[in-house]
């Protein structure tokens, strides 16, 4: 139960110190972030963008080790976790496609011009898409669990592709791609100790969040299974 | 007289979060028939499929050995002859394009004189140049013992096999079920009184729920 | 164990000439997706970069439609047993796989005729290069489709999910195969395209061991 209510003390002091405190020209304060050139007031999008990111990729990884685990001792708990952490997945991943696009549309002035990252995340999407639709097509549980997981890991290891031939094919307008000479490494050298401070806190903190969720969801799976059997047994 | 062994231990079969059976432990050498009985849905077709390698079992171990050679998984297709009334044959072929595609495809010599006497011990040949679509469904049952003997194998599994049969059928069924039980061996699903009566043990299926 | 790939091969070959179902299908589509699109360009001149692209849409939507018949004709005819019981799943990956990459090479060799025929800005200026990038796309497009083609083929073979399942994994090969075909269009050297070269290779020999590892768990069911 702490923990519960310091997850809900951090978030909110995330979500409010991200959003209120201002940008100036020459932070002194503890609480004022520094002027990015190119970005301005467009900067802060990083402490609730950046996780949901960071997350779609970290539940597409925990689904494809529990695909993994469940392809080698075939107990379906860890499907319900692979399933649970890609439904997690999803969200995020459009959660990331939204906030992108929208301050890409102030940015860039368009809130699509496939740049290589929103590339690559349209394709987590479209693979997040394509499990989903697998799963539901699938009537026998088993049959399902192993389908997907068979999936999953093969949609896995396509992954290292893009991060190769992205950068060849299309020019980077992302901060932080290689194409990218006005902003330069964001992360590492443009913010000051309290954007970083605020920055990886966030980072922390949605991936509580996630973790969280994550066991919630799978648990609701598993007791939903089990009483759908039950109760057909009588 | 053959050499195999197959030998189960401790089988267990759950499908998704249903239990099918479990503690299934037995060995069967050189020869002999051996039946698997038991209700609707009590698991027999699963217990063959786990037999001849077609599925996992949850738990525990299925092992084949051939003069006390353990026989590995990628080649274990080639000691078995199976049955079932899930076996479709391939049906825009010919019975006999059919065996001769099996041989090949096993890669093994296709064994023309013994695919001759089998189609007559089953009332075939006369047949040998049809479709097999063309075939009715109790021929067709006849053409998978072909199938499963055409090969030589050591052991043979029998699921439901006369069904869809008429007397004269059953007949060359049960002769053959005597005549290989001599060399091989023969596991009978089933729940055919009939087909029980001819095996020297029975596992049933109801006691390992 | 090749001995029986080919085996196996020759099944699918003469079973295929005595039904017709994947190549007279196939050859109609191939008819209409490049009539489609000689309609909608109408009196247009299509740029390099276009004509290269919709000729790999061409190829894509192709193969999505005459692919995925290897697995799910065994499925939908109830043979699959009987494949599990003469076969070890090693060989029939390797056969299916071979019936594909053949399947492949042939269709994709008339769309490319086609395109060449009847696509004024369709010309090859570095033929070697297209040669290279074509057979080496090809393979990678055989491999993760015949993998792809197993899934769909034991989930009930639902029509529209094929492509769905394909094309998150067939992207990035699309992607560099595009690129690719655009050099070649334009006359880079190979020495230039070493890169993407090497990626549809590597592209090639990753599916093809993680389809070989998987296809045990998808067949065994």
């Amino acid at each position: 139960m702490i923990w519960k209510i310091f997850l809900f003390l951090l978030i909110s002091f995330i979500s409010v110190a991200g959003i209120a405190f201002p940008i100036v020209e020459n932070p002194e304060s503890w609480y004022e972030f520094p002027n990015i050139p190119g970005l301005e007031e467009n900067a802060k999008i990083i402490f609730f963008h950046v996780p949901t990111a960071w997350l779609t990729v970290i539940a597409f990884l925990m689904s494809t080790v529990f695909s993994f685990k469940y392809l080698k001792n075939k107990n379906l708990d860890d499907d319900a976790k692979a399933y649970a952490s890609a439904q997690l997945g999803m969200i995020f991943c459009i959660l990331a496609t939204v906030t992108g696009a929208v301050w890409a549309k102030f940015a860039w002035g368009a809130f699509w011009s496939w740049d290589p990252r929103q590339t690559s995340i349209f394709a987590l999407l479209l693979i997040y898409g394509a499990l989903f639709a697998l799963r539901s097509s699938i009537e026998s549980e088993e049959k399902r669990a192993t389908l997907s997981s068979v999936y999953s890991v093969l949609a896995f290891v396509t992954v290292p592709f893009f991060i190769f031939i992205m950068p060849r094919i299309m020019k980077g307008l992302h901060p932080g791609s290689a194409d990218d000479t006005g902003a330069g490494p964001v992360v590492n050298f443009q913010m000051n100790s309290s954007m970083q401070l605020i920055f990886f806190l966030s980072l922390i903190g949605f991936t509580i969040l996630y973790f969280w969720m994550w066991q919630i969801s799978y648990k609701s799976i598993i007791i939903r299974d089990k009483l759908n059997k039950h109760l057909i047994r009588g | 007289m053959s050499k195999y062994s197959v030998e189960a231990n401790e089988l267990n079969k759950t499908f998704g979060r249903r239990l099918i059976f479990h503690g299934i432990n037995f060995r069967y050498d050189d020869s002999g028939v051996f039946g698997i009985s038991g209700p609707n849905g009590s698991g027999k077709s699963t217990l063959v499929k786990i037999i001849a390698g077609l599925i996992s079992p949850t738990k525990g171990r299925i092992i084949h050995k051939n003069s006390d050679d353990e026989i590995i998984p990628e080649k274990l297709h080639n000691h078995i002859g199976f049955v079932s009334p899930y076996l479709v044959l391939y049906e825009e072929f010919t019975a006999w394009e059919n065996l001769n595609i099996f041989s090949t495809i096993r890669d093994i010599s296709f064994d023309k004189d013994y695919a001759k006497d089998l189609l007559n011990r089953f009332l075939l040949y006369n047949r040998k140049d049809d479709f097999i679509k063309t075939y009715s469904s109790g021929m067709k049952q006849r053409m998978k013992f072909i199938f499963a003997l055409i090969h030589h194998p050591e052991l043979l599994i029998f699921d439901e096999p006369t069904s869809n049969l008429d007397e004269e059928g059953k007949n060359s069924v049960y002769e053959i079920i005597e005549d290989k039980s001599k060399e091989s061996i023969i596991i009978i699903a089933s729940n055919d009184k009939a087909d029980l009566n001819l095996c020297t043990e029975i596992l049933d299926l109801k006691t390992f729920k | 164990m090749i001995a029986k790939a080919i085996a196996l091969f020759k099944k699918d070959y003469h079973s295929e000439l005595r039904t017709r179902y994947a190549i007279n299908s196939l050859a109609m589509f191939i008819i209409v997706a490049i009539s489609v699109i000689l309609f909608a360009v109408g009196q247009e001149k299509l740029s390099e970069g276009l004509a290269g692209g919709l000729f790999w849409v061409v190829i894509f939507f192709t193969a999505m439609s005459g692919l995925a018949r290897a697995f799910v004709s065994e499925e939908e005819r109830g043979t699959s047993l009987t494949l599990q019981l003469i076969a070890a799943p090693s060989t029939v990956f390797s056969g299916k796989l071979l019936f594909n990459i053949i399947l492949v090479f042939c269709m994709n060799t008339v769309i490319a005729l086609l395109y060449a025929a009847l696509f004024e800005s369709f010309v090859i200026k570095n033929f070697s290069l297209f040669v290279f990038a074509f057979v080496i796309g090809n393979i990678g497009l055989a491999v993760s489709s015949t993998i792809i083609a197993a899934i769909i083929a034991k989930a009930g073979a639902k029509g529209t999910l094929y492509p769905v399942l394909s094309f998150p994994i067939l992207l990035p090969l699309i992607l560099t195969s595009v690129q690719l075909t655009l050099f070649a269009l334009d006359g880079t050297s190979i020495e230039d395209a070493k890169f993407e070269l090497a990626i549809v290779v590597s592209y090639d020999v990753v599916m093809l061991t993680v389809s070989y590892m998987l296809f045990d768990f998808i067949w065994k069911d």
